[in-house]
Formats: C-alpha cells, structure tokens, sequence
C-alpha cells in the first residue's frame, strides 16, 4: 500500500474584499469544498481556467495560508491541530513548489548555487561544504552543470530557469510537491524537456505532484487523478481515463471540446461555451456554470449540486443526477 | 497574383554586444482570404518578421528584402507616409496582451471612432453606429452600453474581441494575429479562434496567424511556415505537414507533443534554441537534430522546395537516410 | 545532452561591461565623472596639493587680487580673503568638508531611510501608516527650514548641520523603498523563500532589499549633490561649519561684505560649489539612465 501523504477533506478558503471605504466587506469564496487524497508516487493533476481557485489550493498545500474551513493532514499529521513549531518546520518542508513563470520566482540578484542551497541555509545545520555538495548533487539530478553554480538567473533560458526551480524545490527532499503551470510558460520544445524532468525524478523518488495546470493535453500526459474545477469548486473527480474518455459534468465537456489538438484529420463537433467567467466575487446562485451550461434548467439555478460517484468519477451536476445529459444528447 | 509577397526578409538589430540577426531570409506569400499560420518557438523571429512588415520596429532594426509587395504596390520604397496609408487600413494587427494593448484612459467606443475618422475622416459621432455595428459583429453583447465602458472594466477575453473590431473596422484586406489567444482561458481561446475565421470567411480577408502552439495551428490554418531561429525551415500545407512533416524540426515539434507521444516520457528536443553568441556552424538545428550528418555540421543548407535541409525527411534515396544513432557514435 | 546556457561567456565582467556600455551613451555623465573623481582626488590628498596651509593668516597680503588680475601674485593663485588666507588653499580643503558632509548626509538618511521604507513596505498595517504619515509631515516642511530649525535645536556646528539634513532627506528614501519592496513582495521568489521557512528579517535583507537598491542608487547620488548645496547654504546662513572652518558655504558667508571689493573671494568658492553639484547630478543622470531598464534602449 502506498503511503498517504495528503489528505484534504472539503476544503474552503474565503477572502475578505472591500470595495470601498463605506461598503461592508464581502467575502470571495476562492475555494469552496475541495477533498482530494494523494499518495505517493502518483500525480493529481488540478484543471480549470482562470479564477477556479487553483492557485489558492496551492497555497494552502504549501502552507502559506490556513484555510478557513475544512480538515487538511499532510504525512498524516492534521496541520490545523499542530501548534509545534518543529512539526510545523517539518510539514513545510515535506511540501514543495514550483512556480509558473520561472523568470519571477528566481531571486535575479542571487546566484544560482543560492538559490538553490537557500531552503537547506534556512532548515538544517549543515556546514558550508556539505551544502555545496548537496547542491551539486542536486544541480546534475536536474541536468544542470557544474560551473552554473556561480551564475545568475538572468543568464538562463526559460527551460534552464524551470530546472533550478525544481532543484530548489527538491533540495529539502520532500515528498509532495505542487507544479503551477510549470511548463505553461515555455516553448513547446522545451516544455517537452522539463515534462520529462519531472516524470523520471517522480520515478526515481517516488515524489507526489499536484499538477496545476490549464493545458489538458499535458495533464492527460502525465496525471494518475484528475480533479475540474470551476469558480472555486470542484465539478468532476475521477481517475484520468476516466475524466478524459467519459468526461460526464458539462464543464469538462466543454473545456475537453474546446483544447484544440493537434491533429488534421476530422474536425470535431465544438461544443460552445457562451459568455464569460463570472466573478467569483458575485458567484451565480445554484449552480455556478448554470448561466454558461447548455443543459441548465430551472433546478440548476435554484439548488447547488454536490459531488456523487457516478461511475469511476465523483461529479457535481443536477442535469447528471437526473440523467438528463443523456437524454438531450439522444433528441 | 498573391496579395502579400515577401521575398527574402532580413531584419539585423544594433546591440551592445553587435548585430543581431533576428530574421534571416523569410520567403511569404499570402492569397487572398487563405489563413496562414507561422510557427516557431520564442526569438525564432515570427514577430519580427510581421512587425518588420508593418514598419514598427525601433531605430535599431534594419530592415532589408528582395521585395515586399502588397496587392501590388511595393512597401520598401514607400516613405512612412504613404505606409501609414496601408497600415491599419488595408493590414492591421492584433497582439498578444489584450489589456495592454487598448489605451486604458479612454473608452472602448473612442478608440474604435478614432480609428475611423483617422482613415475616413469626418467626425467621431457619425461613427458611432458603426462602432456598434462592429462590437455586435465580434460578438459583444449589449454594444450599446459597452462603447463608454472603459477597458478595465472589461474581462482579457471581451479587450481581445474590442481589440479585433477595432483592427476590422477598414475591412482589411490581411490581418495580422500576433498570439491572440496565448493569454486567455481555454474556453475564452477557443470562442476567439472561432470568431476569427468566421470573420475571416464572411469578409473575405487574409490572416496571418502567429503562434507556438501546434494545436491551434491544425484546427485553424491552411499553411504554415514554420521558422527556427529566425530562419525559416518549412512551408508547407498544413495536412501534408501534420502527415508528412520533411524537415527533422518540424517532425520533432509536432513528435513532442504530449498527445503523440508512445510511452511515457516524450520525445523532447534536445537543446535550446541558439542565441546571438552560439550559433552553431551549417545547419542552424543541427545540434539538436538527431539526423545531423557532416554535411549538416560543415555547411548552411539552402532553401529547395520550401525546405531548408541537407537531407528532407521525405528523400526517396534511402541510403542518404542513415541510422540516426550511428551518427551520435561516430561523432 | 547540450545543457548550455543562454550565453556561457556570460560572467560579472560582462555586466559591467553592459553597465558601462549605457552608461557611457551620455557623453556628459563621463565627464561628469571625470571631474568628480578630480575633486576626489583633490581631496584625498589636499595636505599635499594645496601650497598654504588654510588657516595661515598672511596679513601683510590680505585682499590681494587672483595671480591674472593687476596686484595678484602667484603664490596666492586665487588671491586672498580679508585675512590674508590663501583663497585656492581653503577651497581645497572645503573640498573634504564639501565631500564629507555629502557622503555622511546621504549614508545616514540612506540606511534610515531604506530601513523604515523596507519595514514599512513589508509589514503593512498600522506601523506603515506611522512611518508613512510622520514622513509625509517631514516632507510637509520646507527642507531648508527644517534643518535650520533642527540646528536651532542641536545647535549651530558642522555635525549637527549634517544630521539635521539627513533627517529632511531621509522620507525621500522612505517612500522609494517602500514602493519598490511592494512591487517585489507579490513576486514569486519571494513567496518561494517563504514557503521555505525563511523568517521576516532574511525575508527583508537577503531576498527583497538588493532588488530595491537601483532606484534608491541613483537618489542617493542626486542627494548626494543638494547635500552639498544645503550644507553650504546653512554654511552660508551662519548655522553650519564654523568660521574659520573652510567650508564652501562658510567661505562665501564670512567674505560677503567683500562682495564689491574684492569679488574673488566669493566668487570662487560658489564656482567650486557649481561645478561639484553640476558633475554629481551629471553622474546621478547617467546612473539612472544605466540602471533603469525602462529607459534602456537596445
């Protein structure tokens, strides 16, 4: 059996907006109920577009945030019970990140070699050489060179960039680590590269990633679980095949519709997606995707959905509660 | 006769270090109303080329070409005055960043009439039908009300929409689609795409199309060029190239996409793009390319049937078409 | 596999190499620079250079004209003031107290300054809204009259002259710093070194202050300069460096009854003042010209 390492149980993450001096604050609901398990090993690859509340998942997976409501155990241990600070220091370092866009979550006037050694300077005791021989360990894991130690970030090309992130991150030795759009940013013969960076240090130590990303054909790659989500909310969980051959929320069908894929032969039918994303400000009432979806009726504005295991995938819809996907698809 | 032609493009900028080939010898021709796509990775030169054309580089650049004919007049020897004619009326183009690209201190409805009065003159007010008329044809809904919006106010997906009507307000003859989509959701690119080509096909223009992305290039275009370091190395069909692609880069772009690939790591590109001070000898891609030969190492190889490449991927004669691995050895 | 970097050659040398490549675009800011390392040198090694000592009181030369002029005499190149002093001799050591008084006014309110700023910017809450408000209140007042009344208080005498200065220099540097830590705290490295368990004071020092520094830089030159000028306009007011100190301001206070009849020895000093303010802006110029990338043209 392999070993759990996190285990989120609906989780919620409010922000207090205020939009003028006079107006009460209001409250953005950036993430509203996510529950997901994550073992080692595998790959949760978390999708949606701007605004679902990705990135504020991630921030509350690193620790940087404490969610509002909701449980979250990393390596079994409940982070919101812990008050020690050893356990705390501990936690944070058994999860990692790495950023979007590598130019910005370099430090531009730090050298590599510190960049890289910064987490172990900040965690551990180690002595100056000690470092700079993890360092270089760490450095050829990611197919970085020796002599970059002494160089800067502005000197690195994009792909270069998203390697000394990963070193970064993988120099404490964690055990999950958080990939936010990590190859979005790069050019498709590049992002190739670091795409197969990540799968052979997943193979060799057998790290957990939760892969945040917009780009569908990447994450049917490399993910084991797929988990949609919209405007904060989870709508469709389930294993990868299962999300992708027989997507069932209307949300994934039409994000899967509308990644265009590469391929000459047979035009597929689009499904079209009207209108914009709402404000997560002012979500709709009921269900969020209600005024986008094109099999919402009167229920879907009045009752909010919750997540039901409908065949290998968990989804939150009223239209596939009632079975009435199918039946429109037949007329 | 075609409505664009570009014959041998070069386009060299000054830098503190020297000059700087961006572009290198770029051949285009456009039909009317055909979509083009041109392909590339970043500094592969595809912006340039297009902005080159448009006469919008900076001092520093040195634009030089055999010819560049527009609907047959010839855009090199046109001074600024009778090119500012042209652009924006006959060629406009639309860019990457929506957000940054609509002046954010006026309205949406000022920036549309502005660009009418400045070709056709009058005043701004009789204009205003029209302007509604062209944000009902980008699909912006209660136009009305959204010519005094300002473009904060507006979502990256309806500035991209602003953005098109205002470059279609002359009824251009070719438009020009810098990434239009590479900054919006993938619902939100998926709506844009398709409101290109629609407006493509009722007004009968050209389109340009400059992305990175393979995908978006099979489901829209006609044509591709495809450019590697500011060279350009393929031109072909778009089928025949997603079937049968005959130069190593262009086969090794589309093998790295994650949907093609066999098992689970893909087949990444080696490498990066050469920059100003490592380009390599011969063939620009030969120290990524896994069929280089000798040839390839020694001498730059010439453009024959819109390929540039010693040794197209689709020869006849297969003794030129040695064991890849071979060669690595004996290197 | 090829891993190479964008450009292997690529060392701090070529930096610099770049940093001088803007920098000498404006012809005038090397000038500047030019005349700036003379004054430098100039004072470095004034005991040396200079032919009198400052306070020598020639009495039986007093008022003699500059050594071109009828009556001059070369020995007192630019003549003599009331007493008998060698005009060219106190100019020369006003160049250390000049240099002095610039470099210590900018350091205190610098390091003050980027301090407060880099707190305020990053902590946020009621103790920015502290700092900023008694910054605005500084900044509310006319500098000049200020420091004046700051000397007032701590009484006449070059030091407090220099901290009294550095007190009305130092929101400048706060409200530079706070604004640049803002943009650089929402940047990802930032958060990176704080998901590590990096604690506020590394967070504030090692990660965000030296990407705060080139705006503050370029200030701190063109501080640097109206130091100068402040310092000698309290000189000149009475309420800085002394008499018989050689400072500039000094020098054209103690002189201005002279001012008709013998034109020199003010005249020259505010010479010397000009040209040292003028190279230092001409250099403060160029620094920002090389180091903000928004004006970079490449």
């Amino acid at each position: 059996m392999k070993q759990q390492l996190i285990k989120a149980r609906n989780l919620h993450k409010y922000y207090a907006v205020k939009s003028g001096y006079l107006q009460p604050a209001q409250s953005l609901k950036a993430l509203a109920g996510a529950s997901f398990d994550l073992y080692e090993g595998k790959t949760l690859a978390v999708v949606g577009e701007s605004g679902c509340g990705k990135s504020t998942l991630a921030r509350l997976l690193t620790m940087i945030e404490e969610p509002t409501s909701g449980q979250l155990s990393i390596d079994n241990i409940d982070v919101a019970e812990t008050t020690e600070k050893s356990i705390k220091k501990q936690l944070r370092q058994t999860v990692q990140m790495v950023f979007q866009d590598p130019f910005g979550s370099l430090n531009p006037r730090q050298k590599i070699g510190n960049i890289i050694q910064e987490p172990l300077i900040i965690n551990t005791n180690f002595s100056a050489n000690e470092r700079h021989q993890q360092v270089l360990e760490m450095m050829e894991l990611v197919g970085l060179r020796n002599e970059h130690f002494q160089r800067y970030p502005h000197m690195f090309s994009g792909g270069q960039r998203q390697r000394i992130a990963i070193a970064r991150a993988l120099i404490l030795k964690p055990k999950v680590v958080i990939l936010d759009e990590p190859v979005s940013a790069l050019d498709v013969s590049i992002q190739a590269q670091v795409i197969n960076l990540l799968i052979e240090l997943q193979q060799e130590l057998g790290l957990a990633y939760v892969f945040i990303s917009h780009d569908l054909s990447v994450v049917r790659h490399i993910s084991d679980q797929v988990m949609v989500m919209y405007l904060g909310k989870p709508v469709e969980q389930g294993p990868n095949e299962a999300v992708f051959n027989n997507p069932q929320h209307p949300y994934t069908q039409a994000l899967l519709s509308a990644t265009p894929q590469a391929d000459v032969e047979g035009k597929r039918q689009r499904i079209k997606l009207t209108g914009e994303l709402p404000s997560p400000i002012d979500p709709p009432s009921g269900c969020a995707f209600n005024p986008r979806c094109q099999y919402a009726d009167k229920n879907c504005q009045l009752h909010e959905p919750v997540m039901e295991l409908y065949g290998d995938s968990r989804v939150s819809c009223l239209a596939v509660a009632q079975q009435r996907i199918g039946q429109l698809k037949a007329s | 006769m075609a409505l664009l032609e570009i014959a041998n493009l070069t386009v060299e900028f000054a830098t503190a270090t020297g000059s700087l080939r961006a572009v290198d010898g770029i051949n285009l021709s456009v039909d009317e109303g055909e979509i083009l796509a041109i392909v590339g990775e970043s500094g592969s030169g595809k912006s340039v080329a297009m902005l080159a054309l448009m006469g919008l580089l900076p001092w520093t650049a040195k634009v030089s070409a055999d010819s560049m004919l527009f609907d047959g007049q010839d855009l090199l020897s046109m001074d600024d005055r009778q090119r500012r004619k042209i652009i924006g009326k006959d060629i406009s183009m639309i860019f990457q960043e929506p957000m940054t690209s609509l002046n954010p201190c006026f309205t949406v409805g000022y920036q549309i009439t502005e660009v009418l009065c400045q070709h056709f003159g009058g005043s701004r007010r009789s204009y205003n039908n029209r302007a509604i008329e062209l944000l009902h044809q980008v699909g912006i809904p209660a136009a009305e009300t959204r010519l005094n919006a300002y473009p904060h106010q507006l979502s990256g997906g309806m500035c991209q929409r602003v953005m098109i009507a205002m470059m279609i307000a002359c009824q251009p003859k070719l438009l020009i689609a810098d990434e239009p989509t590479t900054a919006l959701d993938v619902t939100i690119q998926a709506q844009i795409l398709e409101l290109l080509i629609e407006l493509q096909q009722s007004h009968g223009m050209a389109l340009i199309l400059i992305t990175h992305d393979m995908a978006v290039v099979a489901e829209t275009a006609e044509h591709v060029v495809v450019l590697y370091a500011g060279q350009q190395v393929e031109q072909r069909s778009v089928k025949e190239l997603f079937k049968s692609p005959q130069h190593p880069y262009s086969e090794a772009l589309l093998n790295a996409l994650p949907e093609r690939a066999q098992e689970k790591l893909l087949n990444a590109i080696p490498g990066v793009v050469p920059g100003q001070m490592d380009r390599p000898k011969g063939c620009l891609f030969n120290p990524r390319c896994s069929y280089a030969q000798e040839m390839c190492r020694q001498q730059p190889p010439e453009l024959r049937d819109g390929i540039l490449c010693h040794y197209p991927l689709a020869m006849p004669n297969p003794s030129m078409r040695k064991d890849p691995d071979l060669d690595v050895r004996t290197q | 596999m090829n891993h190479s970097a964008v450009s292997s050659k690529s060392t701090l040398g070529q930096q610099w190499q770049e940093f001088w490549f803007y920098f000498s675009v404006s012809k005038t800011a090397v000038a500047g620079l030019v005349f700036l390392v003379l004054v430098v040198f100039v004072a470095l090694f004034a005991d040396v250079i200079s032919p009198h000592e400052p306070a020598e009181q020639y009495r039986q030369f007093a008022k003699l004209p500059p050594a071109w002029k009828e009556g001059g005499q070369m020995q007192f190149f630019l003549g003599t003031d009331y007493a008998g002093r060698d005009m060219l001799s106190r100019i020369i050591h006003g160049s250390r107290l000049s240099l002095l008084a610039g470099s210590i006014v900018v350091i205190l309110s610098l390091s003050i300054g980027v301090l407060l700023g880099l707190i305020a910017g990053y902590r946020g809450g009621w103790l920015e809204i502290l700092i900023m408000r008694v910054m605005d209140t500084i900044m509310a007042v006319p500098g000049l009259l200020l420091a004046l009344v700051l000397v007032a208080i701590l009484g006449p005498g070059l030091l407090n002259a220099m901290v009294a200065i550095a007190i009305t220099y130092t929101p400048y540097f706060v409200r530079l710093t706070r604004a640049s830590t803002l943009s650089e705290l929402n940047r990802d490295y930032v958060t990176a070194s704080k998901m590590t368990g990096a604690s506020s004071t590394r967070l504030m020092f090692v990660s965000i202050l030296p990407n705060c520094m080139a705006p503050v830089i370029v200030q701190g030159t063109l501080s640097f300069s109206t130091a100068i000028l402040d310092t000698a306009a309290l000189g000149f007011l009475g309420m800085g460096a002394q008499a018989p100190t050689p400072e500039w301001g000094t020098l054209i206070a103690e002189n201005r009854d002279l001012i008709l009849n013998a034109p020199w020895t003010v005249t020259f000093p505010g010479i010397a003042i000009l040209l040292a303010v003028l190279a230092i802006n001409l250099v403060g110029d160029g620094l920002r010209d090389a180091l903000d990338p928004k004006l970079k043209r490449s």
